[in-house]
């Protein structure tokens, strides 16, 4: 059978049996029974099997993310054990002697109808919990598995149609060899959570979850995208010298960790890693990073139902600073719209979410939500070396009112007699042509540019990047990037100021050497790529690079760049 | 006889998941039936579903009733949950 083939979203080959992430068929009968006592025997069993498995996700989901994760839980232990929900059911049973199953589903969808056609969408939602926690016991009752990836306790690789970030998060590496999904691309959520785990992974194979059978053995290639079901002998033994091998270059590459990242012509840059919560810190300093170059503070504010505190805040800030020690981190301000979403703010549905009221629009707004953002970091920022940055600035005047917030704050603290430290330094995303082709102006006023590429690509190309269509329009060599990137740091250069770049394109391997010979300082990318792009920059002069700038800033397309570089850096 | 006692919220987000969560798990720990009153409704204390249902929000007054053995710590218990939690008082 030919290898199913998808997009190599986290380096590394996994081979394993299939562990599918998918709803069992939860269909039944309705009968009468005869016994009922031993329907609801039935029952309060199922339950508490339930239960049991509840209160493992639970500590998994504590230990791995923290106690506001594991809440979801708590809340759903609390509807299997709810007397509203719970004697309902057994009275069914009772009166109208029936099996437990159609008990349990009468009531529950009762309530899941009553939750639903409440006109408070958190309310809806509390609906989806019912569901959820009613699955399971069904599952209980019925006898057939139940998904929990929490509770995986053998090597498997996990096949889905997506992972959502509450899949993920309760993914143990120690299990769990490698995933695979239908939909997604090197972007989406659950690539980027795979290189945080470091566990090989291919997405957007469109159909695994139909091809792979339970108990199915595969191989997921994640250097190359492939998957391969049912391998035979000779297969399996050709990805095993792959695994051997890729772990020996892992090794190699390992030696580089306590060492600089220095050309070969002695030109220092900084490789530093993208991360989304504190507990990504440990894959930082294990691949060698150099400080963080973009922390997301979206993961604070999604799979809940509530803004996060100012505290909740400050303490990860702080986590995530006290762990680097004196290593910069850059932290990016909240970045929530797109296709990012916070169902408790209740934002209208827009037509063009990337262009909409997203990032700090939405802040300069909402200043309640930036202001808590902001005084949580300036409080944290005594315990490390924080830098600020705002995300999707479109105009100088953004910068500027998104700065005086800022100062206020800071002022506010120190009058109240909070520690502030006194060099923090506030930068921006790079991410929308407007300020890329102005960025002269801006490098005035900031402190640093970071390019976000992944947005910046789709906004100069005008390409949606969820769409796959028009993902051939995703061009990262585009001459018209590289001008763009370019203009960026000779005009930070011009001030003094430094540009780092902080999207997939900073990892890249044919992007390196473009970017080292446009002048750029910092790359920020996925921790494991690190490793890799230091031993990339090692063998790279920088000055023959920089040579080959203005041919490459006037050429034609993206493919012209391409072979260009392959061709000067044997690739 | 039952004891009861009035309180208003103050938290901007109203009686959410969280606070719920533990006013529920806080309630169950004791044996007084336990109800909370609010916009003409009474509903089952011990019971996530009902508190959620009410979709309590900011500047709301809810009553908390306790009836059984233990009803007066039970009250007070509910009660210094609420203001700990900072919902309200």
């Amino acid at each position: 059978m030919a290898p199913l083939t998808g997009i190599a979203a986290s380096n590394g080959i996994a081979i394993a049996k299939a562990y599918k992430l998918a709803i069992p068929d939860l269909s039944f009968e309705k009968t009468k029974v005869d016994h009922p006592d031993q329907e609801i025997e039935r029952l309060t069993s199922a339950l508490a099997i339930s239960s049991s498995e509840l209160e493992k996700i639970k500590k998994h989901a504590r230990a791995s993310l923290g106690d506001e994760h594991a809440e979801i839980f708590s809340a759903h232990l609390l509807v299997l054990s709810d007397p509203e929900l719970i004697d309902p059911i057994k009275d069914k049973i009772q009166n109208e002697k029936v099996n437990a199953e159609f008990a349990l589903d009468e009531t529950a969808q009762m309530f899941i109808q009553m939750f639903e056609s409440m006109d408070n969408e958190y309310m809806r939602e509390r609906a989806a919990d019912i569901k959820d926690v009613t699955k399971r016991v069904m599952a209980h009752l019925l006898g057939v598995t139940f998904p929990n990836p929490a509770l995986i306790d053998e090597e498997v690789i996990v096949i889905a149609e997506d992972l959502t970030p509450s899949d993920t998060a309760q993914l143990n590496k120690q299990f769990v060899q490698g995933f695979t999904t239908n939909i997604g691309g090197r972007t989406s959520h659950s690539a980027i959570m795979a290189r945080s785990l470091e566990i090989p992974a291919v997405v957007g194979t469109k159909n695994v979850t139909e091809q792979v059978n339970k108990g199915d053995v595969i191989i997921v290639d994640g250097i190359h995208g492939e998957v391969i079901i049912n391998p035979t002998e000779d297969e399996i033994k050709f990805y095993q010298q792959k695994q051997e091998e890729f772990e020996q270059q892992k090794n190699e590459w390992a030696k580089l960790k306590d060492e600089p990242s220095v050309t070969k012509d002695g030109t220092h840059v900084e490789l530093v890693a993208n991360i989304g919560t504190p507990e990504d810190v440990s894959g930082v300093l294990n691949n060698g990073g150099e400080g963080v170059g973009l922390y997301r503070t979206e993961f604070l504010y999604m799979g809940k139902n509530e803004l996060p505190t100012e505290d909740e805040q400050f303490e990860a800030y702080k986590s995530v600073l006290e762990q680097m020690k004196d290593k910069p981190v850059v932290v990016r301000t909240l970045d929530i719209g797109g296709d990012k979403e916070l169902t408790y703010l209740e934002l209208p549905k827009e037509m063009n979410p990337f262009l909409g009221y997203r990032a700090i629009r939405l802040c300069l707004e909402r200043d309640d939500i930036f202001r808590t953002q902001l005084r949580a970091l300036l409080r944290a920022s005594t315990y490390g070396n924080l830098k600020i940055m705002f995300p999707m600035i479109a105009t100088l005047d953004e910068f500027r009112q998104a700065k005086a917030i800022l100062l206020e704050e800071k002022d506010n603290l120190v009058q109240a007699g909070t520690a502030v430290s006194d060099d923090i330094e506030i930068g921006i995303m790079v991410e929308i042509p407007s300020t890329a082709v102005i960025a002269r102006q801006f490098a005035k006023e900031v402190d640093f540019f970071s390019i976000g590429t992944n947005d910046l690509i789709q906004y100069t190309l005008a390409a949606d990047r969820m769409n796959e269509r028009v993902s051939y329009l995703y061009q990262p060599y585009h001459p018209a990037i590289l001008n763009l990137v370019h203009n960026v740091i000779e005009a930070a250069h011009a001030e003094g100021k430094w540009a780092g770049m902080c999207g997939e394109m900073a990892g890249d391997s044919i992007a390196i050497p473009i970017l080292l010979g446009l002048g750029l300082d910092e790359f920020s990318m996925s921790a494991t790529s690190i490793l890799p792009a230091r031993t990339q920059i090692k063998h790279l002069s920088k000055e023959e690079l920089a040579s080959y700038k203005d041919q490459l800033l006037s050429m034609n397309t993206a493919d012209e760049v391409e072979a260009f570089i392959r061709e000067k850096t044997n690739q | 006889m039952a004891v009861e006692r009035t309180v208003t919220i103050t938290d901007e987000t109203g009686v959410h998941a969280r606070p719920a969560t533990v006013l529920v798990n806080k309630a169950g720990s004791f044996s007084s039936d336990m109800n909370l009153e609010y916009n003409g409704k009474s509903i089952n204390l011990k019971s996530i579903m009902g508190v959620m249902s009410l979709g309590i929000p900011q500047g709301a007054e809810i009553k908390i009733v306790a009836d059984g053995s233990d009803e007066q710590e039970a009250l007070d218990a509910i009660v210094d949950v609420i203001k700990s939690e900072g919902l309200g008082e």
